[in-house]
């Protein structure tokens, strides 16, 4: 397919990529020639991390493969806000089945084209936490057990947002959801409850387990990259926040997507057969406050009385994720 | 030529000579001979490159054939009972997508109270999914539909449903030409699909359509459907031409040209109906039975045309939609609509229970003197419901 040529205004020298840097060097978004997987014209939201993440992760693995990819959607707002018939966002193959079956409907595409002898042909999977954590996980199990050729990418944005923000088995603590609401006494979310996916996909001991997030598109793409060298099953766990659901501002996804990182909320790692074997370090590390404070869905801890219990259990949380994966440096 | 060989076998034989290019599989009673077989035909590499893969659920199984078909794969799976309504969401899904996936269901019962032998309850739930749905009188006719269903399903667009009978027929050892491979290639051609995901001229599958469209689209779906039942009767034709026997079509009918009283059916019990018709007809009574094959679509205007003799009609349903009856007699009341003629509902054969020749012969001639309930169970154990009936009164 003819590459869509792409007109750059530079604004910044880091807005896709600088131009001094040798073009090898450069982004795969800083390349007029990329594959622009996911046009615009879309109808995700103003500030929505998951078509940021999916354009960025599906024009990796298109250049890792010279345009080799077929994509499996989840249900959810990336398939909705992608394909309203008659349009369609997508410049690849792309195959929407139902909300849970993603992982096995990749299993399918990709067991038909190693019956085709079409090996060089590689397949993406892609489904929010709710497709991921929840409903999918069960056939993502299998596909992980099994072996299957295939790259999964959750973008995480922590509940699910199509259907209006009801809590997901990735629903932090303490964050309010509609079906978690802050009211009187209730905290939101509960505590103890919820998924760890990274690090139930490394339980499954598969070639490939990686997390990123939105504010760091270099290493997005560099994971991407990495995954489509790898065969057998792989999972690259994406934070992508949502302005509607986080209620924040739309300006604030890749500040916030950081501060989850830089607060250790979400660690930044790669794993190998279960090993976790490459971690991003947190230079400066900051209060989990920092992040909570500027989202609707924690207004209830902060003010007066607030919840400063809570902010300390989330705190909790974010300490325990630096010494279980040694993310700064021992003095 | 003929062997000896289990029903099971039969099939995994017929699909092995369909050349599929996936299977995707979770066992389930009694499904499991027919995967085994299949699982070791790939295995000593019979099936060529075709994948088997062994999933985690039935929802996965059909999920992968999902996959595999719109990659462009002759797509294969088979299920029974609980497993097809695990799969019920990507069912109804993959007949949406218009994937010509094959599959087949060795009907059985569904729980609670969880029972393993044969009835359909399971397809009927099935029966608006969009699928094609034939029915299987005998082994030899279950392996033949599928070789028909894939040449359907294909130049259709549409999946197909073979259901045969659990146990019945899926592990019952009958004579059997399974249909050969030379044969079924010149029968049935490779795989062309409607369309496919392919980088190098890349689609997108599976669009959210709104109120603008949608009824447009299930419009299309049901006209489909009025092309197979055009094409279900030209495929067995062709088949018939190819392999020198009748299998398939829309309707099994059987000495009804002059019957007045008629039964309708549909699966492995009409030997046992046709054995019984034949008995009463050595005594000098029109009798006549009504096989459908093709139960979705569902050939009113040929059901109709079949019954036009007929006084009166007993369909024999092996399932029950509770709180109105019978699900077959409510297609064949609707195919009568108009027709003064009464329609008798006897639910049959559930759970397994076995349909003999003389409960069918007593009710059948009750059903000549109209001395039948518009519905009633065969063999009904009447003490034992009596008895909970009345316990349930005391309770209250």
């Amino acid at each position: 397919m003819a590459a869509q040529p792409i007109r750059f205004f530079q604004t910044g020298t880091h807005v896709v990529g600088n131009r001094l840097l040798d073009p090898a060097d450069r982004s795969v978004q800083a390349d007029e020639h990329r594959f622009n997987s996911l046009t615009s014209g879309h109808r995700a939201c103003q500030g929505c991390g998951e078509a940021l993440g999916a354009r960025y992760v599906l024009d990796a693995a298109m250049r890792a493969t010279g345009g080799q990819v077929v994509v499996v959607n989840a249900t959810g707002c990336l398939e909705v806000f992608s394909t309203p018939y008659p349009e369609t966002a997508w410049r690849l193959p792309w195959l929407h089945s139902l909300f849970g079956n993603a992982p096995a409907v990749a299993t399918g595409v990709a067991a038909a084209l190693h019956a085709q002898g079409r090996d060089d042909v590689r397949v993406v999977a892609q489904a929010g936490d709710g497709g991921t954590v929840d409903i999918g996980f069960g056939a993502l199990s299998g596909m992980f057990e099994r072996g299957d050729d295939v790259l999964f990418v959750c973008y995480d944005n922590e509940a699910y947002m199509n259907t209006g923000v009801q809590r997901s088995g990735a629903t932090p603590p303490a964050a309010a959801t509609t079906t978690t609401p802050a009211v009187g006494p209730a905290p939101g979310a509960p505590f103890g409850q919820g998924k760890d996916l990274p690090r139930l996909a490394m339980a499954h001991e598969i070639p490939y387990v990686a997390t990123a997030t939105v504010a760091d598109l270099r290493d997005l793409e560099a994971k991407v990259t990495r995954a489509m060298g790898i065969h057998g099953p792989r999972y690259l766990h994406v934070l992508v926040p949502c302005p509607l659901g986080w209620g924040s501002a739309s300006r604030d996804t890749i500040r916030l997507a950081r501060l989850a990182r830089d607060t250790a909320l979400f660690p930044v790692f790669e794993a190998e057969f279960g090993e976790v074997t490459a971690v991003s370090m947190l230079r400066e590390r900051r209060p989990v406050r920092e992040y909570l404070e500027p989202q609707g869905r924690y207004a209830h801890l902060f003010g007066d009385p607030g919840r400063p219990d809570l902010v300390a259990g989330i705190q909790t949380l974010a300490d325990r994720n630096v010494r279980r994966y040694g993310l700064m440096e021992e003095h | 030529m003929l062997r000896q060989i289990e029903g099971s076998r039969a099939v995994a034989e017929a699909v092995a000579a369909c050349r599929p290019g996936v299977i995707s599989a979770y066992p389930i009673s009694p499904q499991t001979h027919i995967v085994e077989q299949l699982a070791t035909l790939v295995r000593d590499g019979a099936l060529g490159t075709c994948r088997f893969v062994n999933v985690e659920s039935e929802f996965a199984a059909m999920s992968v054939t999902i996959g595999a078909s719109a990659t462009g794969s002759r797509a294969y799976t088979a299920t029974a009972s609980q497993g097809l309504l695990f799969m019920a969401e990507a069912v109804h899904n993959a007949a949406g997508l218009g994937l010509p996936i094959v599959m087949t269901v060795a009907n059985r019962a569904i729980g609670a109270p969880i029972n393993i032998w044969n009835d359909h309850s399971d397809a009927m739930s099935q029966r608006d999914a969009g699928w094609i749905q034939l029915y299987a009188e005998t082994v030899q006719e279950a392996a033949d539909l599928h070789v028909q269903a894939f040449r359907l399903a294909e130049e259709l667009s549409l999946p197909v449903m073979v259901c045969l009978d659990g146990f019945v027929l899926t592990h019952s050892f009958e004579a059997v030409d399974v249909p050969d491979r030379e044969r079924v290639a010149a029968f049935l051609p490779d795989f062309r699909p409607r369309q496919v995901l392919d980088p190098d001229d890349p689609v997108s599958i599976g669009a959210m359509v709104g109120p603008d469209a949608f009824t447009e689209v299930r419009y299309l779906a049901h006209t489909a459907h009025l092309r197979a039942l055009e094409l279900i009767p030209r495929v067995a034709e062709e088949f018939a031409e190819t392999f020198g026997r009748d299998s398939g079509g829309l309707l099994h009918p059987y000495r009804c040209d002059d019957a007045t009283t008629v039964v309708v059916a549909l699966g492995s019990v009409l030997g046992t109906i046709e054995d019984t018709v034949d008995e009463l007809r050595r005594g000098g009574d029109r009798v006549g039975v009504l096989g459908i094959t093709s139960y979705r679509p569902f050939p009113f205007a040929q059901v109709r045309a079949a019954l036009r003799t007929a006084t009166r009609v007993v369909v024999i349903d092996r399932a029950l939609a509770p709180g109105t009856g019978g699900i077959l007699a409510a297609d064949v009341r609707a195919a009568l609509t108009g027709v003064a003629v009464p329609v008798y509902t006897v639910v049959a054969g559930l759970g397994g229970r076995a349909i003999t020749r003389r409960s069918l012969g007593e009710m059948l001639l009750r059903a000549e003197r109209d001395e039948l309930e518009p519905l009633s169970f065969l063999d009904l154990d009447d003490a034992r419901v009596d008895r909970e009936l009345a316990r349930a009164a005391g309770r209250r």
